[in-house]
């Protein structure tokens, strides 16, 4: 059940748990919470800042990021643009809604200098701040990232919930696929029909009836074994002072030098 | 000797149907027992040892578990961690991230504090030869893996009885082998839930057959079980 499937919905683990600790970009072996709090703390910076010049600085270096850890450049992108989708109607609209100087006028709508400003900036912030996601929190593998969350006093069932879906997510698909591969055994082929709807809801009824049964079973086993509402989570996090330091005083550069030139800008204005 | 569990006249049907799934069930486990439990499919076995640790509530009828009754959750809680259950899916099983995490999640939840957990986890995992596994993601372990991890994580609560749920169940020979020999290898006594009739006759040292609700004594090859024994 490993491997394929929905393995490949996160390939950017390969990059933090398939090579060696030598040869893994620097920035992954940095600690998994020092790397979340560092992407939270870029996050809150880039959403507060508005002058376009440090908001290219903010996106140039998420992409630098991204190149220092040699993740596929394409799916990368990909992806991030797939997150521009929840986005776009927004910022379509943005020109549209902001009131202001006229630049063109669609269909008897007036568009406003200030809302493609607005529009823009809220493009390049969204962007960077996913793509940093995916590029230093992304490469942990989930299990890592669950017990770092842990680590971090994020409440208990919040991290749960993550590492009980990153568990049966495959146990899931699994029993998608075998109902799938049934369902093909005896001639069955999507088209659009009552015949193909009614097969759906019945896989999708079945699938439903399954995971429901499935999570009775674990919590009767999980009682078993003496389970009394608390789940115990182990691992081996530890800070690193000259690595995890020099990470900390990275960051902290970057998010200095961010702030100066909204700053500056400001200040000019 | 006394029995470990005595259970009698155990009567359950599951609900919304009339159907009695167990009608006046009897079963005893004597200490150095495996008891091999078969019967066809929907007998109720599975739910006989589900009714064996609280899990489910017969309508009728007693468990005597460790010579007291236990009525109460606290009191079942307590059966459960001396009479380990295996289930029949180790996915149901096994549903922590790694394989050491799991191993531990009982003893923590017996009090033990983490350090002496992953003593145990260490312990249990050498005994097994499972140790390369430690740290696996258990959901990348292969089904005979999953299989043999799933009894570790039972042992390493060191049960006084063992219930496991068809443990052979899509098992390839050689796993079948190796769970065969640590199952012999085990001081406790067991009940074990199988339609294997080799499985049955390697490990058994009594079998049972539910029926209509009901055990209907022994079967026969418990008998050639008994009488190898007895020339060997």
């Amino acid at each position: 059940m490993s491997g394929g499937g929905v393995g490949r919905y996160y390939v950017l683990d390969a990059i933090s748990e398939g090579l060696e600790p030598g040869r893994r970009p620097a920035l992954t072996l940095v600690d998994p919470r020092v790397r979340i709090l560092a992407v939270a703390v870029f996050a809150i910076v880039v959403v507060l800042l508005t002058d376009f010049a440090a908001l290219g600085v903010a996106l140039a270096l998420s992409i630098a990021a991204l190149i220092h850890t040699g993740l596929p450049v394409g799916s990368t992108l990909k992806r991030m643009i797939m997150m521009d989708t929840f986005v776009i109607f927004m910022i379509l609209s943005m020109p549209f809604t902001v009131p202001g100087d006229v630049a063109f006028t669609v269909l008897g709508l007036d568009a406003s200098w200030q809302g493609i400003d607005k529009a823009l900036q809220i493009g390049i912030k969204a962007n960077a701040i996913i793509l940093m996601l995916m590029v230093v929190v992304g490469t942990m593998s989930p299990t890592t990232l669950g017990h770092a969350l842990g680590r971090l006093k994020i409440p208990m069932p919040l991290v749960h919930l993550l590492l009980f879906t990153v568990r049966y997510i495959e146990v899931l698909y699994g029993e998608y696929k075998r109902l799938r591969t049934a369902m093909r055994t005896r001639g069955f082929r999507a088209s659009t029909n009552r015949h193909t709807l009614r097969t759906v809801g019945y896989m999708l009824g079945m699938l439903l009836v399954r995971a429901v049964d499935r999570s009775e079973r674990i919590l009767q086993a999980m009682k078993c074994r003496g389970f009394n509402g608390s789940l115990p989570i182990i691992d081996d996090l530890a800070f690193a002072a000259r690595r995890d330091g020099a990470f900390i005083v990275l960051t902290a550069g970057v998010i200095a030098a961010l702030v100066a030139l909204e700053v500056l800008h400001v200040a000019t204005l | 000797m006394s029995p470990l569990f005595d259970v009698s006249g155990i009567a359950f049907a599951y609900p919304g149907n009339s159907f009695k799934a167990l009608d006046g069930a009897n079963l005893q486990l004597f200490p150095g027992e495996r008891l091999c439990l078969t019967g066809p499919n929907g007998a109720g076995k599975s739910t006989l040892l589900q009714i064996m640790v609280g899990l489910l509530k017969p309508h009728q009828g007693r468990v005597v578990a460790f010579g007291t009754e236990p009525k109460t959750e606290p009191e079942f809680r307590e059966v459960r961690c001396r009479a380990g259950y295996v289930f029949q899916d180790p996915d149901d099983q096994l549903f922590c991230p790694t394989v050491a995490e799991d191993v531990a999640f009982g003893p923590l939840n017996m009090g033990k504090s983490p350090k002496e957990a992953m003593e145990i986890v260490d312990g249990v995992l050498t005994r097994l030869r499972l140790q390369a596994f430690r740290d696996r993601v258990t959901y990348k372990l292969s089904g005979g893996e999953r299989r043999l991890v799933s009894l570790a994580t039972v042992l390493a609560m060191e049960p006084e009885v063992l219930l496991l749920d068809e443990p052979t169940n899509a098992l390839d020979e050689p796993t079948t082998e190796r769970l065969i020999e640590i199952l012999l290898s085990l001081p406790q006594a067991m009940v074990v839930v199988s339609h294997d009739p080799h499985f049955r006759k390697r490990i058994g040292t009594r079998t049972v057959r539910l029926t209509g609700g009901r055990i209907q004594g022994e079967a026969a090859e418990a008998r050639n079980a008994e009488a190898a024994e007895a020339v060997a």
